[in-house]
Order: structure tokens, then C-alpha cells, then sequence
């Protein structure tokens, strides 16, 4: 009886000592997180609940007061003709950029890997445009694309061809953007193909050589291709991403214009939020964008999986 | 046969593509030069040269450093980049060590909760977390600039991986050593991690260098604009009249990064392509 | 130095138990050595006596002492890592003084350079550069202390992680598959070393491997795990001789141990591939297991017979590999002379050595034999 009982009282005193090693090191760990979650709550998830909270109300920065207004918001936005063009340019510049960014991307990936020489140089140089500070770059394009002392016109009319006052004309302004867009995304896509690219097996190349894919187009068809398709994607996928976000050149140089011809998704959704200071409206703006960069993401995770169960 | 005197043509073919392509996209930063290089008469003039007559870089450069404090813009610029890094090391680098080596209840979650974060574009909480410096009344600070931005799920999560790539006995070695979690995490996991911490650092300070939207929504005051937000001004001020200066200030602004970028390009493309990931 | 004692203890991770209920006394001084398959959970055990891991149940006392609530740097136990565990920033001296600068710098001393600029932290890294340069004489490492880990071979790595265990004086030394990472020439090197090192310091050691060659050539005792429990523990030879589960037949030894089907009869002999054997147990009738180690089958006579199907010519010894006839029973056989390699599908007849053949029962634990002596002598088998 009695030797039950101190051999009770020492389990009890054991677990209890191992309890508090356990709890200590549990609590060690949460200090760890600790930081880094209440920053994440305050600055992430608590903003993306409240955003879309804020789009069911009419906010102003400033007014006193606010009440929920259930779908107005959206009720307005939908019968907006504003909100119409810039949905519908943000479409445009990203069925623009995208494909070109990413044909051009692979077509100098290919290029570079073709050969031996001066491949670091040429990666380098195709590069530079995703380094430098868009913004300082967009006011060089903005230049180079003056109507009359511009680098692109100037070489128009030496070919004898029509000029044009890109930025200020409805029918270009938009092209213009996306001209730039490509130009800035190129170099970027070209480094992830190259790291696709460098990471095929050599062996699949002789291999496929000696099975009769005579041709570079053959190989190209029979190897690279498919074996690049999951980085592909990718990058399809991230240059969506990106084309949706676009707003640096856009703010810059046309601020949307001329008469909203080059309005896009995240412009109209600063000049409603921060310069008519309408959050709520702006927020329902921002939900919109939300989902569709959403649903891209899910369209690369599904494709993604796809790609894994291929290979 | 065929193929053989295909063999010294295709090189030559390679080249000619990626010089033509190379020009098409240096043309604008061979075009800042120039014209930053050029005197107004020289700007204004319909006819195309590359070489200016009178070499007026050192001038424009006197204008652009006399109408705008690009030295202070540009310390803006690296007293932001480098405080959004540094906490961003201190802040993700131990939830990072403990979502990857340590048993707790919740952290499958929380790890699920970073991911999550990773798929929210920084445009999606602008209004939210706009609200919320102002109601904090810290908008229009170094503060506004650099707290949104502290927190990098993107960098817990690509440290996380890291960490988990080091080995366990190691951090068992380092507990039969005497070193305390939170010591393991600067003294063990930080030494461990440097390549990883270095990618990460290069970009988040392009990122952030680069960054146009959160400075333009939440500055006004001259004094703290960053490089990006200095160029924008310099230009809706000047835009017109004065390109020389105005590509010359532009140059200014890209002139940090480009050269960093030359020096270690390998770990600047690593460091870049790491958004991929994102 | 020091007795580690473990009693019942217990350690599951997510609803699966590791290790189900481990009862050992390891002696002051001893070379003891975990060994089993893979997932045996020698290495939970090992980390639960170096405090790595808290254990689910049970208790470990290191000198008597309740270990429980005990940081794993405070129980004053050294662990060398099966991947050495080097810190790979450090130079080999650094790593080395890792411990001894823990434990005697304060936090403000071991401040970067703050902490440099004090007085007392000057001294006491004296005091270290030292007991450093001991055991790097001792070990003859002195030539490697300004390397990296990476600069240094898997050999010398494996060195300074046992200096770096050596230097803090430990009261046991807990060693996690510390071999398994280099070649295998090399492997055979520092088993002697790792003896000799035992011999000099005179240190409790707990050695886990799951090479039981390793277990066999070292230790002073082995304790065998499987399923998460101690089967048996005991000197190499009496594990090796006298196993007492056929897991643990089959798992020590080199050659693995040849096991054919057997049954007792009612009478109390025993028969293997239906041929009575000249053995008896007091075992309730019905199938059994009889094993015999390859070297102790004797070539040329015997009740079996069988045809060579494949010959292992290994220059010092030979392995021969038998197909039972009338049955799909293989068996190997060794032959000390690899020069009398008779070639294949020779038949060959053969018989066991008399007090080679271990029983096993269905559960496959050992049953005793008794030998009958052609002069009736009743001769014991040990059990």
C-alpha cells in the first residue's frame, strides 16, 4: 500500500518534471513565432479580412462614421463604365505582355544555350532592364517615345514611316505600356528558361539524336519542349501575375489616360482609394483584383500537380 | 554532310540575334546616356545623334544634384532598404527555426497560414494597412516605409526550407553544447544560412529600392521620398523642359543597383529569380 | 565517469511507440554498444539519455541522479554525430571550444565583439586555447585546428567532433552511428581507435550502430534492440554464441546464420529437413527453427547432402552455397581453405558441428537442447 503510494508520488514527480522540460521548450518555440505572427496578423491577414470587410461598407478616409451597404459598392462598380475599361485594359495588357514576354524570354534562352560563347555576357545584358528602377526607366522610355525629339520616332521617320505621339494617342498609349512591360519582363522569363534549360539531362539530346531527331527543330520538339513544360507554365503563370499588378508606368506616364484608354485594374483602385480617399469602393476594386491573381495561382497549382503526375 | 556546313554558320546567326536583340534592349539605357550627356540645344533638335557634340554630362549632373537632394533621396533609399532587411532577418529568421526544427502544437498551421500570406500581392492590403498607419498616425514616416514591410512570409518561408536542409544533429549538437534555442538560431542556423540570407537580401533590396506604390501613397513630406518617388518628382517638375538633367538624375537613381548587379551578377540573378518562387 | 540506468522507458511519437519499455544498467566505464536494425529506436534511446528527447514514461538517472529535468548540457554528456555535426562557420579549434566557452563565459563575455574587449573573457580564453591544445596533441589534430570542416576529410572531421566531446571531460560518451559516414577501409581504422580511445580515458561509453561488426569488435558489452525493445544484452561472445531470440541469430554475425525448418517430436528429438537429429528437448512437440552458424557445418559427411549452386571465393576463406536436395532449403557453408573449393553442382554431403545447432521455438525464442552422446553421456547445451 504505502510502497504503491511512493511509487506514485515519483511517477507523478517525474512527469511533471518532464512536463515542464515539454512546456519549456514548447513555449520557447512560441516565443520564437511569437514576432513574426502578430506582425503577420497586423499587416497581412488582418488587412486581406478587413479589405474585404471595408468593400461592403462605405468608408471614407476621415468621415466619422461609416454603415454597411451590403453590394452597392460593387452594385456601382458594375454599372461603372470606368471600372468596364480598365478591367478590360488590364485584360488586354496581359494577353499582350504575357505571351510576349514569355516567347521572347524562351526564344533568347535558346538562343544563349545554343552555343558556347559569351553566354554569361548575353545573360547579363538581358537582364539589366529587370534591375534598374522601373520607374526611372519608364521617364527614359517616356522620352524616347517623345513625339518629336524621341529616339523611336526619329528612327521612324529616317525609314520613311508615319510617326506617332505614343503616349498621348487612345490607340497607342495602351501599346506603348505593354511595349514596356515586355521589355522589362524578357530578361526575367530568359533566366528562369535558362535554369529549365540547363537542368535537362545532355544524355536525352544524344539520346534522342540517336533514335533519328536529326534535326534541331526535332530535338527541340522531342526533348526541350516537353521537358521544359512545368517551368512553362510557371512562368506563364508568374507573368500573369505580374502583367495584373501593373501600375508604375501606367501612374507615370498616362495616369490612365488619354480619356481612360490606358486605365488599368490597380490604378483605378489608387486613384478611388488614396486620391478620393473612397476606401470602401477602392476595396471592393482591390477584391476584384484578388481574384483574379487568385485565380491564377490556383490555375498554377493545378497545373503544377498536372505536371508532377506526368513526369 | 548537310549538317556539317551548317556547323560554323550557326554561331554567326547566334550572334547576329542576340546583338540585334541586346541593342533593342539597351536602347533606352544607351539613350539615357547620350542624352544625359547632351546640352538642351542638342536635346531639342530633330536630328538623331548618339555622340553628343558637346559633352555636357557634368553639367546635367550639377543641375540634377542642384534641383533635387539626390543625395538625400538616396540615402532615403538605404536607410529603408536596409531597416525593412535587417528586421526582416530578425523578425522571420526565428519562426523560420522553429516552424522547420522544433515539435509545437499549431505549427503545421501557422506554417499553412505563411503560405497562405506567400499567395497575397502587397497591392491586395494597401488600403487596409493604409487606414491603419493613419489611425497609428505614422503616415508620412520612415516608420510608414518600413513597417508594412517587416514581416516577409516569403522569407520565413524560403529560410524555412533552408533550415530544413540542415541537419538535425547539428542542432543537437548545439544543445548538448550549452546553446539555448534562441542562441542556436543566431549562433548555428544565421552562419548556416548565409547564402540563403544573402539571395534573400538581395531581393528584398531591389524590391524595395525599386518600389513605387507604397512610398507614393504614403509620403508627402520632400525629405523622405525614396529614389523611385524622387525621379517621378524631379520629372513632373521638370518634364519638357529639361531632359538632360532629367536622364542624368535617372542615371543617379539606377546607378546603385546596376553597378552592385555587375559586380555579383550570379547572386543577383539567384537572388532576383527567387520571386519566381513567390 | 558514470552509470547511466534506465528503467521502463518509454517514448512514442504520434501515437506510435518507439520504444517499449527499455529496463539497462550501464556500469561506470563500460563500452556498451545499441545495436539493431534500422528504426529499431537505439537512436531514440541514445537521444533520450542525452536529454535530446523527453521520454514518454520511465525514468534516467545518470550517478543516481534523476536525469529527468535536466537540460541535455547539464547532464555533462558528450555526443559524437553520425554526420559529425560539425559547425560549418567554425574552424576546427572553434568547434573544439564551442563547449568549454558555453560553459565558462558568461553571456555578456560571449557577446561578438563586445565581449572580446573584457579582460575576464581574455583570460578565460586562455585558459581554453589550452585545454584545446590538449586534446588536439592527443588526438593529433593540432595541424588541423585552423580548418574549416569543409577543408577537412570525412576522417579528420570524425576527429574533432570526438575532440570536441573529449575537451568538456564528460561524465559518458554517446556515440550516434559515429562510423556509417566513411569509407569502409577507414571504418576498420577507427574501430581500433575508437577502442584505444575507450582503453585511455576509461569512460563510460554508449555506442549506437546498426553494424554489428562494429558492436562485435569494440565493445565490452552489446545490448540488442528490436521492435523497440531490448532482446538481449550481453558480451559479444555470448551474443554471438548463445542468442536468445533467432532475431538475434540473425541479425549478429557476418554471415547471416543459417536457419531450416525443424520439429520436435513427440519423443523429444528434434529433426531438421525431416532427418532426426541426435538432440532432444524438453519442448512441448510441434515445429521449431534450427540454426547454425556457416563455419560450424562440417563438409564431407553427415545426414544431409546437398549440390554446390554458387561458391564465394573471399582468398583468406570460402563461402559455399548448398542447395538442400528434396527440399528448397539453401544453406552456406564456410571453408577455411579456399583452395579445396569443390566446383559447382558437386553434391556434397554434410552434418552439423555437435554443439552448434541453437532451436528456436515458433515465437523463435531459444529453447534449450540436450545432446545425445553416442557413449550415452547427456551433455548440457548452454543456453
Amino acid at each position: 500500500m504505502s510502497d504503491a503510494a511512493t511509487i506514485d508520488t515519483a511517477v507523478v514527480a517525474v512527469r511533471s518534471a518532464q512536463r515542464i522540460r515539454r512546456d519549456h521548450r514548447a513555449l520557447t518555440a512560441y516565443g520564437l513565432v511569437a514576432p513574426a505572427f502578430t506582425l503577420m496578423l497586423l499587416m497581412l491577414l488582418g488587412p486581406l479580412a478587413s479589405v474585404i470587410a471595408l468593400s461592403f461598407t462605405d468608408y471614407q478616409l476621415g468621415a466619422p462614421a461609416f454603415s454597411w451597404i451590403g453590394l452597392a459598392n460593387y452594385q456601382e462598380m458594375f454599372a461603372d463604365r470606368v471600372f468596364w475599361i480598365s478591367l478590360r485594359n488590364t485584360l488586354t495588357y496581359v494577353v499582350i505582355v504575357v505571351p510576349g514576354a514569355v516567347t521572347l524570354g524562351l526564344g533568347i534562352a535558346l538562343l544563349i544555350e545554343s552555343g558556347a560563347s559569351l553566354r554569361s555576357l548575353y545573360r547579363t545584358i538581358y537582364f539589366l532592364p529587370v534591375m534598374a528602377t522601373l520607374i526611372a526607366m519608364a521617364v527614359v522610355w517616356e522620352f524616347m517615345l517623345h513625339p518629336q525629339f524621341g529616339l523611336v520616332n526619329g528612327l521612324l521617320r529616317g525609314a520613311g514611316l508615319p510617326a506617332f505621339s505614343w503616349l498621348q494617342d487612345r490607340s497607342t498609349a495602351l501599346c506603348a505600356l505593354c511595349a514596356i512591360g515586355i521589355w522589362q519582363a524578357v530578361g526575367f522569363n530568359m533566366v528562369l528558361f535558362l535554369a529549365g534549360l540547363v537542368s535537362i539531362p545532355k544524355q536525352l539530346y544524344e539520346a534522342a539524336e540517336i533514335d533519328g531527331a536529326a534535326s534541331a527543330w526535332a530535338r527541340f520538339r522531342l526533348v526541350t519542349w516537353p521537358m521544359l513544360g512545368p517551368v512553362t507554365t510557371f512562368v506563364i503563370v508568374i507573368s500573369g501575375i505580374r502583367s495584373f499588378q501593373v501600375f508604375d508606368t501606367v501612374h507615370i506616364l498616362t495616369k490612365g489616360g488619354p480619356s481612360k484608354s490606358s486605365e488599368v485594374l490597380i490604378h483605378t483602385m489608387y486613384t478611388e482609394g488614396f486620391e478620393f480617399f473612397r476606401s470602401g469602393y477602392g476595396a471592393a476594386l482591390t477584391v476584384v483584383f484578388l481574384v483574379f491573381v487568385l485565380l491564377l495561382t490556383l490555375i498554377k497549382a493545378r497545373l503544377a500537380d498536372r505536371g508532377v503526375q506526368h513526369a | 554532310m548537310k549538317t556539317l556546313r551548317a556547323i560554323p554558320l550557326w554561331p554567326v546567326i547566334r550572334h547576329l540575334l542576340l546583338i540585334a536583340g541586346a541593342v533593342v534592349l539597351l536602347a533606352p539605357f544607351i539613350w539615357m546616356i547620350s542624352t544625359a550627356s547632351k546640352p538642351p540645344e542638342e536635346v531639342f533638335s530633330s536630328e538623331l545623334h548618339l555622340i553628343p557634340h558637346h559633352f555636357a554630362l557634368w553639367d546635367n549632373l550639377k543641375i540634377a544634384f542642384a534641383k533635387a537632394n539626390l543625395w538625400r533621396f538616396l540615402l532615403n533609399g538605404v536607410i529603408v532598404t536596409v531597416s525593412i532587411f535587417v528586421l526582416q532577418v530578425l523578425i522571420a529568421l526565428p519562426a523560420a527555426y522553429a516552424l522547420a526544427k522544433l515539435r509545437f502544437l499549431g505549427r503545421d498551421t501557422l506554417f499553412a497560414l505563411v503560405l497562405f500570406g506567400i499567395l497575397i500581392p502587397p497591392q491586395a492590403t494597401a488600403i487596409p494597412v493604409f487606414l491603419l498607419l493613419h489611425k497609428l498616425g505614422l503616415l508620412d514616416s520612415y516608420a510608414a516605409l518600413v513597417l508594412p514591410f517587416t514581416i516577409s512570409v516569403f522569407g520565413i518561408f524560403l529560410m524555412r526550407q533552408f533550415f530544413k536542409s540542415v541537419p538535425d544533429d547539428l542542432v543537437d549538437a548545439a544543445r548538448m553544447d550549452g546553446i539555448s534555442e534562441f542562441g542556436i538560431v543566431w549562433r548555428v542556423m544565421l552562419p548556416a544560412a548565409i547564402p540563403a540570407v544573402t539571395a534573400f537580401g538581395i531581393f528584398s533590396v531591389v524590391a524595395h529600392w525599386n518600389d513605387y506604390f507604397w512610398p507614393l501613397i504614403v509620403l508627402n513630406s520632400e525629405q523622405l521620398r525614396t529614389p523611385p518617388l524622387a525621379v517621378a518628382h524631379f520629372r513632373n517638375n521638370e518634364a519638357g523642359t529639361n531632359y538632360g538633367p532629367l536622364m542624368a538624375a535617372a542615371m543617379v537613381i539606377i546607378a546603385p543597383l546596376l553597378i552592385a548587379f555587375l559586380l555579383a551578377q550570379r547572386r543577383f540573378i539567384e537572388g532576383i529569380t527567387l520571386t519566381g518562387i513567390k | 565517469m558514470a552509470r547511466i540506468e534506465l528503467s521502463a522507458v518509454r517514448k512514442s511519437f504520434d501515437g506510435t511507440e518507439i520504444l517499449k519499455g527499455v529496463d539497462l544498467r550501464i556500469e561506470d566505464g563500460e563500452f556498451i554498444s545499441l545495436v539493431g536494425p534500422s528504426g529499431c529506436g537505439k537512436s531514440t534511446l541514445l537521444r533520450v539519455i542525452a536529454g535530446l528527447e523527453p521520454q514518454s514514461a520511465g525514468e534516467v538517472r545518470i550517478d543516481g541522479v534523476a536525469a529527468d529535468a535536466i537540460r541535455p548540457s547539464a547532464r555533462n554528456l558528450a555526443m559524437v554525430f553520425q554526420s559529425y555535426a560539425l559547425y560549418p562557420h567554425l574552424s576546427a579549434f572553434d568547434n573544439i571550444a564551442v563547449p568549454l566557452r558555453m560553459r565558462r563565459l558568461s553571456a555578456v563575455e560571449r557577446l561578438p565583439f563586445v565581449g572580446a574587449l573584457l579582460p575576464s573573457r581574455r583570460r578565460k580564453e586562455r585558459g581554453i586555447r589550452e585545454d584545446v591544445a590538449k586534446v588536439a596533441e592527443q588526438l593529433e589534430i593540432a595541424h588541423l585546428l585552423g580548418r574549416k570542416p569543409a577543408q577537412l576529410s570525412g576522417g579528420q572531421r570524425q576527429r574533432i567532433a570526438v575532440g570536441r566531446a573529449i575537451v568538456r571531460q564528460p561524465v559518458a560518451f554517446l556515440f550516434d552511428e559515429p562510423l556509417s559516414n566513411l569509407d569502409a577501409k577507414l571504418r576498420v581504422h577507427m574501430r581500433a581507435e575508437l577502442a584505444q580511445l575507450h582503453r585511455r580515458l576509461n569512460a563510460t561509453f554508449v555506442y549506437v550502430t546498426h553494424d554489428q561488426a562494429e558492436a562485435m569488435t569494440m565493445s565490452s558489452r552489446i545490448a540488442v534492440m528490436i521492435g523497440g525493445e531490448l532482446v538481449q544484452v550481453g558480451t559479444p561472445t555470448d551474443i554471438y554464441d548463445n542468442p536468445r531470440d533467432i532475431r538475434v541469430a540473425e541479425f549478429v554475425g557476418s554471415r547471416k546464420i543459417n536457419i531450416l525448418p525443424g520439429r520436435i517430436r513427440e519423443d523429444g528429438r528434434i529433426e531438421a529437413l525431416g532427418v532426426a537429429l541426435r538432440f532432444a528437448s524438453a519442448a512441448s512437440a510441434g515445429p521449431c527453427r534450427i540454426g547454425v552458424r556457416p563455419e560450424r557445418i562440417e563438409l564431407g559427411s553427415g545426414p544431409f547432402s546437398g549440390h554446390v549452386v554458387h561458391a564465394e571465393n573471399m582468398g583468406s576463406e570460402a563461402f559455399l552455397h548448398l542447395a538442400v536436395n528434396g527440399s528448397d532449403v539453401r544453406v552456406v557453408a564456410r571453408i577455411d581453405d579456399p583452395r579445396r573449393l569443390p566446383s559447382i553442382a558437386t553434391q556434397v554431403s554434410f552434418g552439423f558441428a555437435m554443439d552448434a545447432v541453437r532451436a528456436f521455438n515458433a515465437d523463435g525464442k531459444r529453447i534449450e537442447v540436450e545432446f545425445e552422446h553416442t557413449e550415452r553421456v547427456r551433455e548440457r547445451a548452454i543456453v
